[in-house]
């Protein structure tokens, strides 16, 4: 079971992959598949090792990508606590 | 548009999103720009610190990096080139309750802008520069500029450049900054961390960012893309808080040193110009209402 979830915005994304590169656990890879402007996005591949730190959105220049808990049913967004 | 494993609930927007004109996104910048990186540390500074958004301003120069100004969702000033540190210090002297930063590229405060920022920062005006280096005027083409390394291959200098660059933190701190680091966008939890602080703290405070221009720096330069960047900046880096900042000029590709590398305090111009004004001039000096923004 995910301790975290991380959402993805593809048709914001434009490619780069620094979300790959430094997610702590490797939750993501690059897609093959291409959003409407050509770029490829990123996809989840390992969800259960997602522990929605958010590192990942800290790192997107394109606000494309986000990383969240959920604490009593609710979304709790951006790595933080409150 | 949205995608998400485990649809649990429908998802939380992007926490950056409310500090942002999402009906800019997407942004001009080129895919692995580290511009937007440092935005988004900025936007995540202003979450932590909680501040209060209708007494910010951040004002911006020309450039890529000067881009900032238009996707902030709060109030903000595009300016002239070289010219923001200026109009910031006109805002802050006419408005004190403004908190006034810049956000600005290299070539914009520091070779149009280079007199502007050095008087500010030796009079400690409380505001508080960031600026984006990206080793060259990026939106005009690629030209070298100040802070161009040695040996770069720019627009301007095909056969590698031989200008000596400057070391901004040792600039600022000879100057007078009081609070003077240097960061990459690598270093998000430190970068952001670095915004709060001198979001916090009183006088000329400052901060290089040093940050990936894949499609102009890197390209020419033969460097790589922005991720290859990001992976030299990871491997390069070396963290000295308190160096002292004659000790960490950049080279093209060479060991970077980051950190706080200033943080001291020095009485601030408006401070100082009361101060003068009540001694002087006794009753007849009239304190300016503490905020014009209401
Ligand atoms: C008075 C004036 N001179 C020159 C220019 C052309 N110009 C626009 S942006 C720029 C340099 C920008 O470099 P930098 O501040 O490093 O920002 P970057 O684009 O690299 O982020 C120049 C020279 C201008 N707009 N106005
Ligand atoms: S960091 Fe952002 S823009 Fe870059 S690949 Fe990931 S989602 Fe896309
Ligand atoms: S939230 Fe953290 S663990 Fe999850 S994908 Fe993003 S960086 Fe990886
Ligand atoms: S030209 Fe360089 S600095 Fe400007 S948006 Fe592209 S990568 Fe960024």
């Amino acid at each position: 079971m995910a301790r975290g979830f991380v959402t993805i915005l593809i048709e914001r994304c434009k490619g780069c992959g620094f979300c790959v590169e430094f997610c702590p656990t490797k939750v993501l890879a690059m897609s093959s598949a291409f959003n409407s402007k050509g770029y490829h996005p990123p996809h989840v591949v390992a969800p259960e090792k997602c522990s929605g730190c958010d590192l990942c959105g800290m790192f997107c220049p394109d606000f494309a990508i986000f990383g969240w808990k959920l604490r009593n049913g609710k979304a709790v967004g951006g790595g933080r606590e409150s | 548009m949205i995608e998400t494993e485990d649809l649990v609930e429908a998802p939380p927007q992007n926490p950056v999103e409310p500090y942002l004109r999402t009906d800019r996104l997407p942004h001009i910048w080129c895919p692995g720009c580290g511009i937007g990186t440092s935005l988004n540390c900025f936007v995540r500074a202003l979450i932590e610190s909680k501040e209060d958004l209708d007494r910010l301003a951040v004002v911006s120069g020309i450039g890529c990096s000067g881009r900032v100004a238009g996707y902030v969702a709060f109030d903000s000033f595009h300016t002239t080139h070289g010219r923001a540190v200026p109009f910031a210090t006109g805002l802050k002297l006419a408005n004190p309750a403004l908190k006034v930063v810049v956000y600005s590229g290299d070539g914009d405060l520091f070779a149009i802008g280079g007199n502007h920022i050095i008087h500010a920062a030796r009079r400690n005006v409380d505001i508080k520069v960031i600026c984006v280096n990206n080793f060259l005027y990026a939106m005009t083409g690629g030209q070298s500029g100040p802070t161009t390394p040695p040996s770069s291959i720019t627009t301007t200098s095909p056969y590698g450049g031989f200008e000596p660059a400057f070391n901004l933190p040792h600039l600022m701190d000879a100057a007078g900054a009081v609070y003077v680091a240097r960061w990459t966008t690598f270093h998000v939890r430190q970068l952001t961390r670095a915004m709060i602080e001198i979001l916090h703290k009183p006088g000329f405070c400052f901060i290089e960012v040093l940050s990936p221009c894949p499609t102009l720096y890197e390209r020419r330069n033969k460097l790589g893309d922005g991720l290859d960047t990001m992976k030299y900046y990871k491997e390069k880096s070396k963290i000295r808080h308190g160096a002292p900042t004659s000790e960490v000029a950049l080279d093209k590709r060479g060991e970077i040193i980051v950190g706080k590398f200033v943080d001291r305090n020095r009485p601030e111009y408006l401070e100082l110009m009361r101060a003068q004004h009540r001694a002087q001039l006794g009753d007849r000096f009239v304190e300016a209402p503490a905020c014009l923004c209401d």
